[in-house]
């Protein structure tokens, strides 16, 4: 790809950018969130169209007219936000589109689709139910059907967006391993990250972006974090905040074997027992879809709890309602910012005020005071440094690190008890993460009881004061911070032995 | 935007009539005069105008929070029904009594909302499809005031005279019973129906409620998504029913006024109140109002202006198809155009392949 230019409104999202990717390696594109990683993997698969610049494949120069031109090109991606109809089956979700061998026929063919599916599932070591709907699954599996659905496809060119994102340490090796394997058949890796000691444990070469320019293409061998960290940032790096020794006070989250159905039915957490204390941070470290997202939301009351109890403060708010919930003083940053977090095309405003409206001083009666939702939605997005047009934008329009502030800032305004926050810096970039780092810390400080869920141990390690892991919807193991070490933490997450149990 | 799009459909539905034949401007000329500016125009205009306007009211109400109300013609008839039994019961002789104009108010807006609450409480509870569900209750709601007349010996029925034993009809409404209409004294003098006025004042009342109030808040958080609505510990049911039956208590009072203001019975041939189809105009006007209360008005004025012109018009000079392909073509636009303003239309020339790129000045 070279002089690839594009502008969207009031913003020059690639300028000038040249990339160059051999086959036969896997080749890492790096920079912020903004900096133009996305919208040039979504030029190179032909869901935009560069302004200028031209791209050549296999040394001819190509054209993409739509994302098909670029799938029968051989050009894969799997999104960060997944493209998956949530009604179909990871079967049908992986032919849909398909014209090669079972998607010639007419007739759907579901078992010999389902067959390949589960080949390619096996022979890649991930664990999906070719026959499950997709709407049942966790982020984690949902984007293994993604990379299954461009193996289906056979593609040269793969395009990973953030793929680790929500994999475990030992997973991830998995997939580093598979994509090494592709490279080695001739295949073109491309893969997006932020996340350094991947980059560097997995690529030959390192392209950085940085402000929607091309700031250096280097080879992996020869880079260290640090160095990649900076031509990233363009600044020198500020050390990780490191897990502050807290003096924890009364038990603000009490569970006692806990119980809830996930959405497919069937126990999805099974007898959890917990505590958090205010002013400590807990973490629930853990892979994706093992339980997490429906103990989060039994604490915040959006799931019924089948059995147990959850208590608050001493008081056990009436299970699966969220206001009582809300009310006992749980805050809840979802692991889904748009669409459970905020609703998308409501202003900023009425979604930094989604949960303080019905009382007072945002309403009297039966009446909105709008002035005031509006002079304290400024407020926030002034402290909270929120990168907004103005508080009355609809908030779809938000950067992802920008959507979390707002949660953020209503979570804590609400002064809550108790926060739980599932996965908060999921996608999100370095300055980002930090700032999201720092406000959970703040929140401990000022006697907050923290419950992190997590799939990012070092997010986990830099945070937590304890940490638990759940595998299967199970607590398999719980430990302090000083106690704590990476590689058995990992080893639990993937359903290993807990080795002090027996 | 839904004026470029106006403008777009006059455009449009000229080069039609030129196709068939006619002078375009001149055809126009006609229409307008005779929606506006004809003596007693803008007095049938209103009459055409009022129940768009509550059945309008009716679907923008539903249809903000994206529950899809197609029923505004049931409910209607409904509402029709339920108040002429409020008139036929409290009416008596003599001038328009407030009571018993009250109750039929009430009784249409309850027998709305009620028809409403059916595919509203589906919805909320059993999660069926509202949009089938109100959609067919509009056939049964038909066919139920086709019944009370034409195959029952109801209420309704008037069953002394000699009209009623050739021809089965209603029961005129009792004098105090029909609503007044004040007159303004411009252009020769004209009626404003007592209903136009409760349009208004529900059109202003509905946006207090969606702009300013916890209710519209929620309302509006749920049509957004209803995750987030669920997650904010909204009572999301109760606020499906509660804007359902909102919808249907509009519609019903469009039926009230459709008694009260212009019928003075409870009109159930087949090709009366039935054949007007007010409840589905009534989406056309919401969609070109983009949903938004206060517009239903003016936008059910425009429409009202062009059936009653085209009514007015209908003849052998006139091209008797003309309006409802206007209408069809203005809808068009309408969302045409909502199309253009959502996306970047831009038209390009296919490059050859290998064809040098211009060159590019920086």
């Amino acid at each position: 790809m070279r002089g690839i230019t594009k502008q969207f409104p009031g913003v020059v999202a690639n300028d000038r950018v040249d990339f160059e990717a051999a086959a036969g390696e896997v080749h890492a594109l790096l920079g912020e969130n903004g900096a133009g990683k996305s919208t040039l993997s979504n030029i190179l698969t032909g869901l935009y169209r560069p302004d200028a610049g031209e791209i050549r494949l296999h040394g001819r120069q190509v054209e993409f007219h739509s994302p098909r031109d670029a799938l029968e090109a051989g050009i894969s991606m799997v999104h960060q936000h997944f493209r998956l109809v949530e009604r179909f089956t990871v079967a049908e979700n992986v032919a849909l589109g398909d014209h090669g061998r079972e998607g010639r026929s007419f007739r759907l063919r579901s078992r010999a689709i389902e067959r390949r599916v589960a080949d390619l599932a096996g022979r890649y070591g991930m664990a999906v139910d070719p026959r499950a709907h997709v709407w049942q699954l966790s982020v984690g599996e949902q984007q293994r059907v993604e990379i299954l659905k461009a193996l289906y496809r056979d593609a040269r060119v793969l395009i990973l967006d953030e793929p680790t994102a929500v994999l475990t340490p030992q997973e991830a090796e998995v997939l580093f391993g598979t994509l090494r394997e592709m490279a080695a058949d001739g295949r073109t890796i491309v893969f997006i990250s932020h996340k350094l000691h991947e980059v560097k444990a997995v690529s030959d070469r390192v392209t950085v972006l940085r402000a929607a320019r091309n700031v250096a293409t280097v080879d992996a061998a020869d880079a260290t974090p640090r160095s990649l960290a900076e031509l990233m940032v363009g600044r020198g790096l500020r050390e990780g905040v490191r897990a502050e020794p807290r003096e924890p006070g009364e038990v603000v989250l009490a569970l006692e074997d806990v119980w809830a159905d996930g959405d497919r039915g069937g126990a999805a957490v099974k007898g959890v027992t917990l505590q958090v204390r205010a002013g400590e941070i807990v973490a629930v470290a853990g892979v994706a879809g093992n339980g997490q997202r429906e103990l989060a939301e039994t604490i915040a009351g959006v799931r019924p709890a089948t059995k147990g109890t959850v208590r608050v403060a001493g008081k056990a708010p009436r299970s699966g309602d969220p206001r009582a919930a809300i009310r006992a003083g749980v805050a809840y940053v979802p692991e889904d910012r748009l669409g459970t977090g905020l609703a998308p095309s409501v202003s900023i405003a009425s979604n930094l005020a989604l949960k303080s409206y019905r009382e007072p001083p945002d309403s009297t009666g039966p009446l909105l005071r709008l002035r005031r939702i509006r002079d304290r939605a400024l407020e926030l997005i002034n402290r909270y440094r929120i990168a907004a047009p103005g508080p009355q934008a609809p908030v779809r329009l938000l950067s992802g690190g920008n959507l979390q502030k707002v949660v953020l800032a209503r979570e804590f305004s609400g002064k809550p008890k108790l926060l739980v926050a599932a996965s908060p810096t999921r996608g999100l970039d370095v300055g980002a993460i930090e700032s999201v780092h720092a406000y959970l810390n703040e929140a401990a400080g000022n006697g907050v009881g923290v419950l992190l869920l997590s799939e990012d141990l070092d997010e986990i390690l830099t945070l937590a004061n304890r940490i638990a892991v759940v595998y299967e919807g199970r607590i398999v193991g719980e430990r302090p911070r000083a106690e704590a070490n990476v590689e058995e933490i990992g080893l639990q997450m993937a359903g290993g032995e807990d080795p002090r149990r027996d | 935007m839904p004026a470029a799009s106006l403008v777009f459909a006059f455009f449009a539905s000229g080069l039609v009539l030129l196709a068939t034949g006619h002078d375009a401007l001149s055809s126009y000329r006609r229409l307008f005069d005779a929606a506006f500016l004809n003596h007693g125009a803008l007095g049938d205009t209103l009459v055409s105008a009022t129940p768009l306007a509550f059945t309008g009211l009716a679907a923008a109400a539903a249809f903000r929070m994206r529950l899809f109300n197609i029923g505004g013609e049931g409910q209607l008839y409904i509402g029709a029904i339920a108040a002429a039994a409020a008139g036929l019961y409290f009416g008596g002789s003599g001038g328009p009594s407030a009571f018993a104009i009250a109750a039929m108010v009430a009784a249409g807006c309850a027998g709305g909302a009620a028809w409403a609450l059916i595919p509203g409480i589906l919805r909320a509870f059993f999660r069926t499809n509202e949009i089938i569900t109100s959609l067919m209750l509009n056939y049964v709601a038909g066919y139920l005031l086709t019944y009370l007349i034409f195959n029952s010996r109801s209420y309704f029925r008037q069953t002394t005279g000699f009209n009623a034993s050739v021809f089965p009809t209603s029961k005129e409404l009792p004098s105090s019973a029909i609503w007044p209409a004040t007159t303004v004294h411009v252009h020769g003098g004209v009626a404003l129906p007592l209903g136009a006025g409760f349009a208004v004042l529900a059109a202003v009342i509905l946006w207090v409620l969606y702009k300013r109030t916890r209710f519209g808040f929620e309302a509006t958080v749920l049509g957004d998504s209803p995750r987030a609505a669920r997650y904010a510990g909204m009572r999301t049911r109760r606020k499906i029913v509660a804007v359902m039956a909102i919808s249907g208590a509009i519609a019903g009072l469009g039926g009230a006024s459709q008694d009260g203001d212009f019928r003075h019975t409870l009109d159930a041939d087949p090709n009366g109140l039935q054949r007007q189809f007010y409840g589905y105009s009534g989406i056309v006007v919401a969609a070109l109002a983009r949903y938004n209360p206060l517009a239903v008005l003016p936008v059910a004025f425009l429409i009202g202006g062009l059936q009653n012109a085209g009514n007015a018009l209908q003849g052998p000079d006139f091209p008797s198809g003309l309006v409802g392909v206007m209408q069809g073509i203005i809808l068009f636009s309408a969302l045409g155009g909502e199309l253009l303003v959502r996306y970047r239309v831009r038209l390009s020339r296919k490059p050859r392949a290998g064809a040098a790129a211009a060159p590019e000045a920086t």
